[in-house]
């Protein structure tokens, strides 16, 4: 099937979500959005991560051995891994602590090893690059979204900057305990599920 | 597909490997001079945070202004003014790695599991209004799973803990991580670290455990699903406020009359 670059990029964010449709890389979107600014910033990792292992994995492809192919896959994905760790270490240590281990943890993001498995080792680069772009641009969506709830309602700020003024400290609005919890990304995530195959029948599941 | 020669797995897998081991070596080596710049950083706020000194958005190297680093030798508890180590990037740890500034502890006296102890420790004195209010102590230890680095603050008064600041460990996150967790450092204001018999009393227990509310000053809950953590807490306040650690210092300080004597 001939997609233009276009819609390479785009479907993967609401057609096909890699969180919503095919339920990817959960793990993560529970743990990190509980604040907008470290959802954000793995979000940005993820991209540079599924762009580059999928281009990285697409080029050379042809070279792979079929019988180590996931090791290799592997590979690559964990050098990407810990050089944006790296990154992160020496030029955001703040987040970087706080994100502590869901970095390293990347690499076991379904939605990584999922596109360069199932889409890098039979396209060609600058494909490969896009779709790993467009479906880290998909996990970033959803997280921003699920964060955007979460600290609004549950700290009554977004990036840090108090919109909601909280009632300890002296202001109108009792904090929602609930969406502090990772647990309640589990809501929120079936929340925009139901929401995507409303609107999108096609998402839904053939019974 | 043709068929593949049965070696070129391993090939193709070396070879990545070897690409892939110099991309992080590079980045490693290359970015460390960054790093090594935010974790003294690092170190230096939690400094200030263990003193409860710590100012948030004003430059912690502003702020550091109060603070007056010194060496001291642990065994004898002097200040060495004449060493050539510079506070500014002395490494405890690694210190203790090396044979001329550290030495290996006797398992029955390394309670902090660190295995080897350094000549020389840093001693970071709070001053306010010209006195010495405080002492920042940096202490480590073996957690569950990691080497937990803290500094804890003690009074002018040698015993009284103003503030403590874990801020380096790789314990589970949620469980011993909540060693972390600023609530839980500040359980430990107020503690007093020696009995009247001068003895170490400070503990740090399983939240619950029956008490005699005599000892409540001395004693700090551990942290629940964290046994492993909270001993290892314990057992390194042992170690570094016991007779290998601060104590000969505190010592040297109180025949001087205190700090400011």
């Amino acid at each position: 099937m001939a997609e233009t670059r276009k819609e390479l990029l785009l479907r993967s964010i609401f057609r096909r979500n890699p969180i919503a449709l095919l339920v990817l890389g959960i793990c993560s979107a529970l743990a990190v959005t509980g604040q907008m600014s470290t959802a954000f910033v793995m979000s940005i990792c993820v991209i540079l991560v599924t762009a580059f292992s999928n281009l990285t994995i697409s080029i050379v492809r042809f070279q792979i051995p079929n019988t180590v192919r996931i090791g290799i896959q592997i590979m690559v994905i964990a050098t990407l891994v810990i050089i944006v760790d790296q990154v992160l270490k020496a030029f955001f240590f703040e987040l970087s602590k706080q994100l502590s281990i869901f970095v390293g943890l990347i690499i076991t993001n379904c939605i990584i090893m999922g596109r360069a498995e199932g889409f890098a080792m039979s396209n060609p680069p600058i494909a490969s690059f896009i779709d790993g772009i467009g479906n880290g641009l998909g996990y970033g969506f959803i997280l921003m979204s699920v964060a955007f709830v979460r600290e609004l309602f549950g700290s009554g700020s977004l990036f840090g900057f108090e919109i909601l003024k909280l009632t300890t400290n002296g202001g109108w609005y009792v904090a929602n305990g609930m969406l502090v919890l990772p647990a309640s990304g589990f809501f929120l995530i079936a929340l925009i599920i139901w929401i995507l195959r409303s609107v999108d029948p096609a998402q839904q599941e053939k019974s | 597909m043709a068929e593949e020669h049965p070696l070129k797995p391993f090939y193709s897998v070396l070879v990545l490997a070897f690409a892939c081991s110099t991309l992080v070596a590079l980045a490693a080596v290359g970015l460390q001079p960054y790093q090594q710049i935010n974790r003294t950083l690092d170190q230096k706020k939690n400094i200030l945070a263990a003193a409860g000194i710590y100012r948030e958005g004003v430059p912690v190297l502003e702020q550091f202004d109060v603070i007056e680093t010194r060496v001291i030798d642990l065994a004898s508890g002097r200040f060495v003014d004449d060493s050539d180590i510079d506070p500014e990037v002395y490494d405890q740890p690694a210190a203790a790695l090396a044979d001329e500034t550290g030495r290996p502890l006797p398992r029955e006296v390394d309670d902090a599991g660190i295995r080897r102890l350094e000549t020389y420790s840093l001693v970071h004195l709070v001053r306010q209004d010209g006195a010495v209010s405080q002492v920042v102590l940096p202490v480590r230890g073996k957690g569950l799973w990691s080497t937990m680095y803290a500094y804890v603050a003690i009074d002018a008064d040698l015993n009284t803990i103003t503030g403590v600041s874990f801020y380096e460990h790789g314990e589970t996150p949620g469980l011993g991580g909540e060693i972390e967790n600023p609530r839980w450092q500040a359980t430990w204001e107020g503690k007093k670290l020696y009995d009247d018999g001068g003895d170490l009393a400070f503990t740090v227990q399983k939240p619950g455990s029956q008490v005699d509310p005599e000892k409540q000053r001395f004693r700090v809950d551990g942290l629940s699903g964290a046994t492993l953590t909270s001993d290892g807490v314990d057992r390194l306040m042992e170690f570094w406020f016991g007779e290998h650690g601060f104590k000969s210092f505190f010592e040297q300080i109180r025949k001087q009359g205190g700090f400011n004597g």
